[in-house]
């Protein structure tokens, strides 16, 4: 069985060894360089502009404007599979370039030159002309009436607004005695990050246009290149070859469309667009900012008798995701705490700033902070045990969600808090660090999270996988499910092994997805790939076993029933004899002059269940609170995330999420010019993303309770770990200094603000 | 791909004031970590260039005969603070310089390109004022030597005349003889970032420990260039080593720092944090000294 062990990742020879090729080294250096021009106004109309400078740099190829796009197809960009129902289809309203500018660093019109230089000189010499609209960045004052409307059908610039009703709130909160807590939580706009930023470039090949693209859904890719081109989707397509990081920037269509367009406004030459850190900050996707309010009614025995939720996402210019990720979070209120009287209100809302689309948690850490914020405030108010009032009020075992069906099979919460307290020696430290005065003072603080693996029941959930048999006995494996990092390929090797009962040597993951021969899948998101793609390689994997051994019958005249296939090897069960050798099968399957056959499998394995993944983080710090800085000593995450294939490799899955977190919490931020609305910080100087040094070791621990629903009884694990990390670190710092940060970043700036508004900085002048 | 018109490179310091003189519009580069990164963001592109980068003779630290420190002003940063001769004379020249950037920065950054830039945030510029560094600069007109305090104009301005190159840093010796400091880099994280303030503090104490003799204090952004606080530095000195002196000279540089309300940080916050970091300094420098503290309330 390989399935359960640390066997070392398929890539990581070509990896450490820099042979890994990624979307620049396999592009042709006679490729025209590509480079957008972009907005310099928040909102407003694109009036004229003038391209005669900067067609006269040499070296120029071709510029071309929102006004030379002449066929105007509206696009959605979300990567989600596409929803033949109209009702369901995400908002179409971008366009490959636009003359109605909804953000500072919208995209108007693109050179194309023969070098970057070139294009770099000639972008700054083409002169636009704007009509300017007043424009609006906050996410409630753009819901306010006559507000600047960023999108004609949508009034007050709603995107969308859903409610959820349990009970009736407004009658339980008349009980006599209960206990009201109040507050408002929000997080700011962050980025990926991720270390390669975007990239594609295009060519056209006959009439058809062929995309290679850093994404981490090439099938999507490629439907919505064709809806933004107006051509058919077979016209296209889109290889995806290995990425450095995507974290949900990825998940949606970027600028393949322009660069696309771009190709065949220039005669289908290839054509690269390679977009800066800045533009990547500045013109990619965001993580959406959310602005929760919570009011939660408790009996003096932390019972909850009624909750309110109202949450504001920044869906900023373009709909993108749009209400998907809102949507989430909302969805998790009731569920974490179950309480009979629930009301929640989650708009999405349009506002002049960048676009907010996925990214690693979907809306799951954004609530995190606002619910385990809350939790601790609630705890405070009452004088209960953090840990104590979490154990009374958390998910119960047997739990289910009468829309996903998802169930609460193991006891997750308790056994992960135990792990995690286990690990950081929490219940000493919790004890210790009560009531401390001075300057520098510790806290510990715990944070839970709700997630849930992939989208059923809301979108259409199925993997394909194809394997094929080669002369040697070994076989390639192919799914749409794609690696971007977090070790995927590694994971289905070691699944196919195991059904199929090869070593795992012989299984030769194709890693790169092209759109023409990789059979149908809608890529990396929702924490799914190792789940999605484990019933698919099980079934296609037993397929193929099934026609090896149909085979082996002809050669050696035993019953199937009889045979299996056994490290390599086709063995008799009855006695355990080697007939022969998966190789020598494979070899004369090919080349029989009597009964010659190319052994392959293929299938498609609709997935109609969805699992829960749940866990928390135990956060230690030390605050200096002159110095108004917040360090952080130790932190733990414990996942359930079913049964672990690779666990050194879902450590390190963890690791990464950890560290995703511990910037939302502690430093990242979006910062935007008032005046302008322009990105103040979007390079990696200004925008904080913590280093190596602002980390301490990163603990990672697991229970793994088999997830009953699944192929391998695996789960996700690739958002969940930046779910719960900066709430507990939020709550470490409240139990320090008794000042709870409720808008994070809990960055010295804020830290700062906090502690002089509660007394603790006393600046006499 | 940068936009480079032209690059010259010169083999002496003579070669790149005759190099600079040819192409007046030519700009210096030494490391590049500042340049590169200006061309790329399009404020120098199309720019011609005057490489000193290969000038060996502005490479290194050495005692003078007058026993004064000498930096070569192309020396970069990882070899300052690997500097015998800095560990000795001046530790905390060493320990401010290791807090630039990334190790790759430290391996490419020079202390001329750090201090000929102007910006205030600039890790060596604080020490450096706080030790009353003299800049050595040689033109067409022949050498001459500015201390720090007076090459730094304003933000990105400094003293150098048209083909005029720094060739080093000094620190006399009556700077550096029984005076001991700290510099605290406040900055959002721990590597990679420009300071927030950066506070450089020393002291000289009495023989016996128990009075400030002297004390000098130079900020980062708290001000448009690296500054002192002689408001503090007065109030400190010959004041008795205690905890009453240190917050008297940390509250006093606040009628010396004018730093700005910016989006990288309000003004009360840079003036809460540089009231504290100079608090801190100043201990750590005493510490340093061999002063006791005395723990007698303020």
């Amino acid at each position: 069985m390989y399935a359960g062990q640390s066997v070392k990742r398929v890539d990581a020879l070509d990896k450490v060894t820099g042979r890994t090729r990624y979307t620049d080294d396999l592009c042709d250096r006679r490729a025209y360089i590509a480079r957008v021009l972009h907005s310099t106004i928040a909102n407003g109309k694109v009036l004229r502009i003038d391209t005669a400078e900067a067609e006269k740099v040499p070296g120029v190829v071709k510029i071309l404007t929102c006004f030379d796009l002449t066929e105007k197809h509206y696009f959605a960009t979300a990567g989600h599979p596409w929803s033949t129902d109209p009702s369901h289809q995400d908002v179409a309203d971008r366009l490959i370039l636009t003359d109605r500018v909804r953000f500072y660093g919208d995209d108007i019109a693109a050179v194309v030159a023969e070098d970057e230089v070139a294009a770099a000189q000639a972008l700054r010499l083409i002169k636009v002309e704007y009509e300017e609209y007043p424009f609006v960045l906050d996410v409630q004052k753009a819901m306010e009436d006559g507000a600047p409307l960023l999108h004609e059908n949508y009034p007050n610039n709603i995107l969308k607004h859903t409610q959820i009703r349990n009970g009736d709130y407004e009658k339980a909160i008349q009980e006599p005695g209960l206990i009201k807590v109040e507050g408002w939580y929000e997080t700011p706009p962050v980025q990926h990050c991720h270390i390669e930023n975007f990239i594609c470039y295009a060519e056209m090949e006959g009439n058809r246009i062929n995309v290679v693209s850093s994404t981490q859904i090439p099938h999507i890719v490629r439907r919505v290149v064709a809806q933004a081109l107006g051509i058919e989707w077979g016209r296209v397509r889109v290889v995806k070859p290995y990425i450095g990081g995507g974290f949900g920037n990825k998940q949606d269509v970027l600028y393949e469309p322009l660069c696309a367009w771009l190709s065949m406004q220039t005669g289908g030459h290839l054509v690269k667009l390679d977009m800066t850190r800045e533009e990547t900050f500045a013109c990619s996707r965001t993580r959406h900012s959310i602005r929760n309010h919570i009011v939660s009614w408790l009996r003096p025995d932390g019972t909850f008798v009624a909750r309110k939720l109202e949450a504001f996402s920044d869906q900023g210019a373009y709909s993108s995701h749009g209400h998907s990720i809102c949507a989430k979070g909302a969805g998790a209120f009731p569920q974490l705490y179950p309480c009979p009287n629930v009301e929640v209100d989650a708009y999405t809302v349009y506002t002049n700033k960048p676009v907010a689309g996925a990214m690693r948690g979907y809306g799951i850490p954004q609530a995190m902070w606002a619910v385990e914020s809350h939790t601790e405030d609630i705890v405070t108010a009452l004088g209960m045990d953090p840990l104590e009032f979490r154990r009374k009020n958390l998910m119960p075992v047997g739990y289910v969600d009468g829309f996903s069906k998802n169930e609460m099979y193991a006891d997750s919460f308790n056994q992960c808090l135990d792990k995690a307290m286990a690990a950081i020696d929490y219940e000493r430290k919790f004890k210790e660090y009560q009531n401390q005065t001075g300057d520098v003072r510790k806290g510990i603080g715990i944070a839970v999270f709700w997630y849930n693996t992939a989208v059923w029941p809301i979108s259409l959930e199925s993997s394909s996988c194809r394997m094929v048999l080669n002369q040697d006995g070994s076989f390639q494996l192919q799914v749409a499910e794609t690696e971007i990092g977090q070790g995927a390929d590694t994971a289905f090797a070691q699944m196919a092994a195991d059904v199929v009962g090869v070593p795992l040597e012989k299984v030769h993951v194709v890693s790169c997805q092209d759109t023409d021969v990789t059979p149908f899948g809608t890529g990396a998101y929702a924490s799914r790939q190792t789940y999605v793609a484990g019933f698919s390689i099980r079934q296609t994997g037993l397929l193929l076993k099934e026609r090896i051994l149909d085979y082996a019958h002809e050669l050696t005249r035993m019953p199937v029933f009889n045979l299996d296939i056994v490290d390599g090897n086709i063995v008799r069960t009855t006695d355990g004899r080697v007939l022969m050798s998966l190789a020598d099968l494979a070899e004369e399957a090919l080349y029989s002059l009597s009964d010659s056959r190319h052994i392959t499998a293929e299938s498609t394995y609709q997935i109609k269940s969805n699992a829960y993944s749940f866990g928390c983080t135990i956060a230690e710090v030390e605050v200096d609170i002159p110095m108004c800085r917040a360090k952080l000593l130790n932190v733990v995450n414990c996942h359930d995330a079913g049964k672990l294939i690779n666990p050194s490799l879902a450590e390190a899955q963890v690791h990464g999420g950890m560290s995703m977190g511990i910037g939302f919490g502690m430093s990242e931020k979006m910062m935007f010019d008032p005046k302008t609305g322009r990105m103040l910080n979007n390079n990696l100087l200004d925008y904080k993303l913590s280093t190596f040094l602002d980390h301490p070791r990163l603990q990672a621990e697991f229970v793994q309770n088999p997830e009953p629903t699944s192929a391998f009884g695996t789960k996700a694990l690739g958002e969940p770990p930046a779910c719960s990390v900066a709430p507990a670190i939020r709550n470490a710092i409240l139990h320090a200094t008794g000042v709870g940060i409720n808008e994070a970043p809990a960055n010295p700036h804020n830290l700062f603000r906090a502690f002089t508004e509660a007394g603790l900085i006393h600046d006499e002048r | 791909m940068y936009d480079i018109k032209a690059l010259y490179e010169a083999e002496s310091t003579q070669d790149a004031i005759r190099l600079l003189q040819e192409h007046p519009q030519a700009q210096i580069i030494a490391g590049g970590s500042d340049v590169l990164v200006q061309i790329r963001e399009g404020r120098r592109a199309g720019v011609e260039l005057v490489s000193i980068y290969g000038i060996d003779d502005l490479r290194g630290v050495c005692l003078d005969e007058t026993g004064a420190v000498r930096i070569g002003s192309l020396t970069s940063f990882s070899h300052i603070a690997a500097s015998p001769i800095i560990q000795e004379k001046i530790p905390v020249l060493g320990e401010a310089v290791s807090l630039v950037g990334g190790p790759q920065i430290r391996n490419i950054g020079t202390i001329g390109g750090n201090t000929c830039n102007g910006v205030t945030s600039a890790d060596s510029a604080s020490t450096l004022m706080a030790w009353d560094a003299v800049v050595e600069i040689e033109g067409p007109e022949g050498t001459r030597r500015v201390p720090i305090r007076e090459f730094y104009i304003n933000a990105g301005v400094v003293d150098l005349r048209p083909a005029e190159v720094q060739t080093a840093i000094i620190i006399p010796k009556e700077s550096y003889e029984g005076y001991f400091g700290n510099y605290i880099k406040y900055a959002m994280r721990e590597a990679m970032d420009i300071a927030t303030l950066g506070c450089s503090v020393n002291v000289a104490l009495s023989p016996d420990k128990k009075e400030i003799r002297d004390a000098r204090i130079a900020f980062g952004v708290a001000g448009p260039v690296p500054m002192r606080a002689p408001s503090a530095e007065k109030a400190a000195k010959g004041r008795p080593v205690s905890a009453e002196t240190a917050e008297i000279f940390s509250r006093a540089v606040l009628e010396d720092i004018r730093p700005r309300d910016s989006w990288r940080a309000a003004k009360a916050f840079r003036e809460h944090i540089a009231v504290e970091t100079a608090k801190r300094a100043f201990e750590k420098s005493i510490l340093l000294g061999g002063g006791v503290i005395s723990e007698q309330a303020v």
